[in-house]
């Protein structure tokens, strides 16, 4: 690990002042951020601790949704007895990702910052165009067995690793953020990005942004929806495969629904084209087979992540049939509903 | 603890803690005890425990956030101690396997543990006695199921997993037992 300095400012102002200086970071749980600091991946030579600001709190907005604190830990949002009823697709996802321990340090600020897991993007003595632009990929060829086949580029077949991101998604969630340049709201479709020319950059925030809060609309979905998450072990491994789904169905017909994929893609992925296949169709196999395919269009692998296709052609339909039947995923018995 | 350590952290009134690359004031209640100590900032609660403080209960296994060896209590909620930096936790109360009990006082899960046969090699035991008080503690685990789960953190190479998960349910009195 490399040797940093360190500041714990107490108001959202100061810390975006520090936060503002050139290779300084922000460090939340610390969950990632220290994992990639003993790697040498991250070097800031100035820490800025956030934990001391007062982010911490889950509030109603002014229309109708909650507001859930960058501080809040992944844990307490989860089993937050208003997201629990309002969104248990988020508390469904949360649970889905990492391990008690590790949520209760976790903060949702830090969730949907998180790096990539690309192994190579962690190892410095191989080539990454995130890590070290213009150097190369390693996975292109190389080990992509838990890489990207949505929406990748010939710079970077990275996936984004977090499960709330992808409740998040399907949500409609918004990431209040701070600058110097003041406040503004990004929609969650529009936080993270695709690799494109620029893998080094995850998301659309600005150089020293903080992210204060997402918003969740008031809209809740609490009858259909599901997080059905793929993977190598039953807990405690990152997606292969996931899906939420966020599901109105009205008089036997499909009102609206939203498919949100993570695992595949730079970002959680979701085509608005394939949500809209579904909209007035009865909720049986041959809609969820449609809609599959146009949400998997262009799907391409890169080696050891072929499987990921099949894969996800079964789980996004499977996962509409559990929305549909209000038969969501368990996170504690893992068999498939 | 040293006592250049302890001469270094007077400095109780600080509103931002705040170094250039050097050491930080930290207070640390460590199983019922005060420290003041001065930390650099990229010193990890677990290396401090072990290396400094001489509590070598708290195990190293990965050092990644991947296994739960290190898992300690940090006001009272269950965390990986090698991925939280000592600095960051001014003002806390940790509680190692040190500190739940001692040879003759026990704490329950200790002796549930001992009881169940939890382990073989022990390299897990303690993170896994942490780990299962912290999830008697948050209150959300009442099946087998749910204790797997719940403890999927902590990895055990001699898999010891049924009698830890048993070792576990007896304290937490349910009677999904096997
Ligand atoms: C072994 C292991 C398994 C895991 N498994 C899963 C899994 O299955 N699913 C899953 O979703 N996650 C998983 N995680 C990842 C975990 O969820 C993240 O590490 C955690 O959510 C990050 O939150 P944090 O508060 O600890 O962030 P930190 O480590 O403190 O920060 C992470 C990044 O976000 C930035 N950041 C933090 N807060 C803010 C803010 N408010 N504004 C702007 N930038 C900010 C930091 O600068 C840093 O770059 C796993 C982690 C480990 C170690
Ligand atoms: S996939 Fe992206 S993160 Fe991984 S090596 Fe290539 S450029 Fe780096
Ligand atoms: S040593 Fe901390 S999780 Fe393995
Ligand atoms: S008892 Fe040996 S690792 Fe668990």
């Amino acid at each position: 690990m490399i040797r940093f300095d360190y500041a714990r400012p107490t108001e959202v102002s100061d810390a975006v002042r520090e936060g503002a200086a050139e290779q300084a970071t922000y460090l939340a749980g610390g969950t990632n951020l220290v994992d990639l600091l003993k790697e040498n991946v991250a070097r800031p030579t100035r820490v800025v601790d956030i934990g001391r600001l007062p982010l911490a709190e889950i509030g109603e907005t002014e229309s109708g949704g909650l507001r859930l604190g960058a501080l809040v830990t992944n844990s307490e949002t989860a089993y937050d007895s208003r997201v629990q009823e309002r969104y248990p697709l988020l508390s469904s996802a949360i649970l889905a990702g990492a391990t008690a321990q590790l949520r209760n340090a976790a903060t949702n600020g830090g969730n949907i910052n998180q790096r990539t897991r690309c192994y190579y993007f962690y190892d410095v003595a191989t080539p990454c165009n995130k890590r070290n632009p213009g150097q190369g990929c390693g996975a292109i060829g190389g080990v992509n067995r838990i890489h990207a086949i949505l929406g990748t580029s010939p710079h970077c077949i990275a996936t984004h690793p977090s499960d709330m991101a992808v409740a998040l998604a399907a949500l409609q969630a918004e990431v209040r953020v701070t600058g110097s340049d003041g406040e503004r709201v990004i929609p969650f479709a529009d936080y993270h990005r695709l690799p494109g020319e620029e893998p080094w950059r995850d998301n659309t925030l600005k150089p020293g942004e903080l992210v204060t809060a997402i918003d969740l609309p008031a809209e809740r979905f609490t009858q259909n929806f599901t997080y059905l998450k793929l993977r190598d072990r039953l807990s405690y491994a990152f997606a292969l495969v996931s899906v939420a789904v966020a599901m109105r169905i009205e008089d036997g017909r499909i009102a609206e629904a939203r498919i949100a994929l993570g695992g595949v893609a730079h970002k959680p992925w979701r085509r608005l084209e394939a949500e809209e296949v579904l909209v007035g169709r009865a909720p049986d196999r041959a809609a969820f087979d449609a809609a599959t395919e146009v949400l998997l269009d262009g799907a391409r692998g890169h080696g050891a992540n072929d499987f990921k296709i099949p894969m996800a052609r079964k789980a996004i339909p499977r996962a509409l049939e559990q929305a549909a039947a209000g038969t969501p995923q368990s996170q504690t018995d893992k068999r498939l509903a | 603890m040293s006592e250049a350590a302890l001469s270094l952290a007077n400095d109780p009134g600080r509103e931002v803690a705040s170094s250039a690359i050097g050491t930080v004031p930290v207070t640390l209640t460590i199983n019922g005890q005060e420290h003041r100590l001065a930390v650099e900032p990229w010193v990890t609660l677990l290396d401090l425990l072990r290396e400094r403080l001489h509590l070598t209960g708290s195990k190293k296994g990965c050092d990644h956030g991947q296994c739960g060896a290190c898992t300690v209590l940090i006001d009272g909620r269950r965390m990986n101690s090698c991925l939280k930096l000592a600095v960051t936790l001014d003002g806390s109360e940790i509680t190692t396997i040190e500190g739940l009990g001692q040879p003759g006082n026990l704490h329950p899960l200790q002796a549930a543990f001992l009881e169940h046969d939890a382990f073989q090699c022990g390299y897990c035991t303690p993170g896994q006695i942490c780990s299962g008080v912290g999830l008697i503690a948050e209150g959300h685990a009442r099946t087998r199921d749910d204790v797997r789960e719940q403890m999927s953190g902590n990895l055990c190479r001699c898999g010891a997993y049924t009698n830890i998960a048993d070792a576990i349910l007896e304290v937490l009195g349910t009677e999904d037992r096997e």
